[in-house]
This record gives C-alpha cells, structure tokens and sequence, in this order.
C-alpha cells in the first residue's frame, strides 16, 4: 500500500466518520466542529487529487469564515438544544432507509462507470499533470486554474462576485433593526437647533427660587 | 485495497451526501443542523466534481467545484440571517411548527 493510499483512507474514514458526527451529535457547537474537520479531511482529498487550489480554498472560505459564522449563530441563539433533539429516534429508520438506498444506488453507478475511451478528445481544458510542472515547467494547478477562470470562465467568475454581493447585501437586511432607546449623535439636529428653543430667560424674584 | 482510484472517491462522496441527506430527515426541529447538513451534501458535490475533473485530466471541473463553492458560501451567509431573523421574532428555531404562512 502506498503512502497515497494509506493518506487517502485516512481522510476518507475521518471525513465520514466527522459527517456523521455533524449529523448525530446531541451539541450544535459540536456539530460545527465536526463539521470542521469534515472539510478539513476533504481538503486532504482534493489534495491527493491534485486540486490544490481548491484545498486551500476550501480551508480558507469554509474552515475560516462559513464554520466561524455557524460557530457565531449557534452561540449567539439561545436556545434549549437537548429539546430539539427529540424526534431524531422516530425518524432514524425512514431517514437511514432513505439513506442507505442512496448510497447503494450511487456506489451501483459509480462503481461500474469508466471513462469512453475517446473521452479525452472531449477535454476543454486540458489539466497539467505534475509530472509535466516538475518535467518542463507547465503550469502547476493554480495557474492553470487562474489561465482559464480570467479568460474563458471571466463571466462566471464576475457572476459569482454578484451573487456573493447580493448574499451580502441580503444577509445585512434581513438581520438589520433599528433600536428604541438609544442615545446617538445627530448631527444634523445639533446644527439645526435654534436659540429660541434651546435657550429660555427666567426672571428670578429674589429669595424665591424657580 | 490497493491502488486508489476514480470509484473510491466517487463512494466518498456518495457516502457524504447521504449522511447530508439523512442529517435533514432526522433533524426535523433544528434549522442550525439541517444548515450544516446541506453544506455537507455541497462538499460532496464538490469531490465528485473534482474527483471527475481530476481523473478525466481537464480543469472545467474545478471552475464548476469553485462556483459551487461560492454559491454554497452565499447560501449559508443567507440561511443564518433568515435564522437569526426567524429566532428574533419567534423565539425558537423549530422548523416542525413553522407553519404561520397557513393560518
């Protein structure tokens, strides 16, 4: 058995093992850290696969700000996590059921599938292997990634920089509120005061006070 | 056992998406965790698509995995909102009994 392999199984078995966890575990704030080392094993798949680019992405984007923002959420909500727990037993045989016929009708078709033998005519972009980057300086995966992502993908890519604008946009709404009863600095009505409404002369009988 | 190809990481990816998939049956009253269960099920998505773009040696699989990704991002930055905003009028975050829009 070669390193890749040992490797391989080891991020196989940790991220099923941590997608399970994710799912079975009684503590959300666990849950999130499972799910945590859920991508982290993936991105050890990608990087067996020689996606580079995409493993670091997957660390940096997930593991850095989407398992930090759930982290946030779960802490931020006060709520009595063991009542939410109730009814995952009466659900477990329909939902492993479910389960098991997915995965063994996706493993029937993903263990029979092999590539046509013309299939690499269908390339649309060829993928550098690493033996040619080491062998005659090709470009490494990150490069070649970035080659057809500004160049052939340009649209999908500014696509997706709206679609995560107006995710931001959307995100800044939806949990925006004006509070009641809060002192803040208005500027504009400072400026605005006038001498009459802020100022009053009081005529004081001597001895008597207001 | 031996030599580790395009099949095991396709298995990987299914077993993944069926625990995603599980996770949203079983549950039914904690949005937070049916969240999570749905980026599990993205991922999986995700080492399918690299996996093929990978083990076909071309690259348009791995711009499909990054927009994926950027979608998946957006999709939960906007799921925790609706959330919090859910939590705030509600007090819970039972999805079981959300059922307003009938009455």
């Amino acid at each position: 058995m070669t390193i890749a392999a040992i490797a391989f199984w080891v991020f196989a078995i940790a991220a099923v093992a941590s997608g399970l966890m994710v799912v079975a575990s009684r503590n959300p704030v666990h849950s999130v850290l499972f799910l945590i080392t859920a991508f982290i094993s993936a991105a050890g798949l990608f990087v067996l696969m020689g996606a580079e680019y995409l493993a670091v992405l997957l660390i940096v984007v997930y593991v850095g700000a989407v398992a930090v923002l759930f982290l946030f959420v779960v802490m931020m909500l006060d709520v009595d996590f063991v009542e939410l727990k109730q009814g995952f037993l009466r659900y477990l045989p329909l939902g492993g059921a479910l389960a098991a016929v997915v995965v063994a009708e996706l493993i029937m078709v993903a263990g029979v599938w092999t590539f046509p033998d013309e299939a690499g005519l269908a390339r649309a972009h060829p993928a550098p292997t690493a033996a040619e980057t080491v062998a005659h300086g090709a470009p490494n995966n990150i490069e070649a990634l970035g080659l057809i992502l500004y160049t052939d993908y340009v649209h999908y890519f500014q696509i997706a920089g709206v679609v995560l604008l107006i995710a931001m946009i959307g995100a800044i709404i939806l949990t925006f509120r004006t509070r009641e009863g809060v002192k803040k600095q208005d500027a504009a009505r400072q400026i605005g005061r006038k001498r009459e409404e802020s100022v009053e002369v009081v005529h004081v009988k001597t001895g008597q006070g207001i | 056992m031996g030599d580790i190809g395009l099949g095991h990481y396709l298995a990987v990816a299914a077993i993944l998406f069926a625990i995603g998939m599980a996770g949203i049956f079983l549950n039914r009253k904690n949005v937070i965790v049916i969240l999570m269960s749905i980026e599990l099920m993205l991922l999986a998505v995700n080492i399918n698509l690299v996996a093929f773009s990978q083990f076909l040696g071309d690259l348009t699989g791995q711009v499909f995995a990054f927009m994926v990704l950027t979608v998946a991002a957006a999709e939960s930055a906007v799921g925790l909102a609706i959330l919090v905003a859910y939590f705030r009028n509600r007090g819970d975050i039972s999805v079981a009994d959300a059922n307003l829009m009938k009455h």
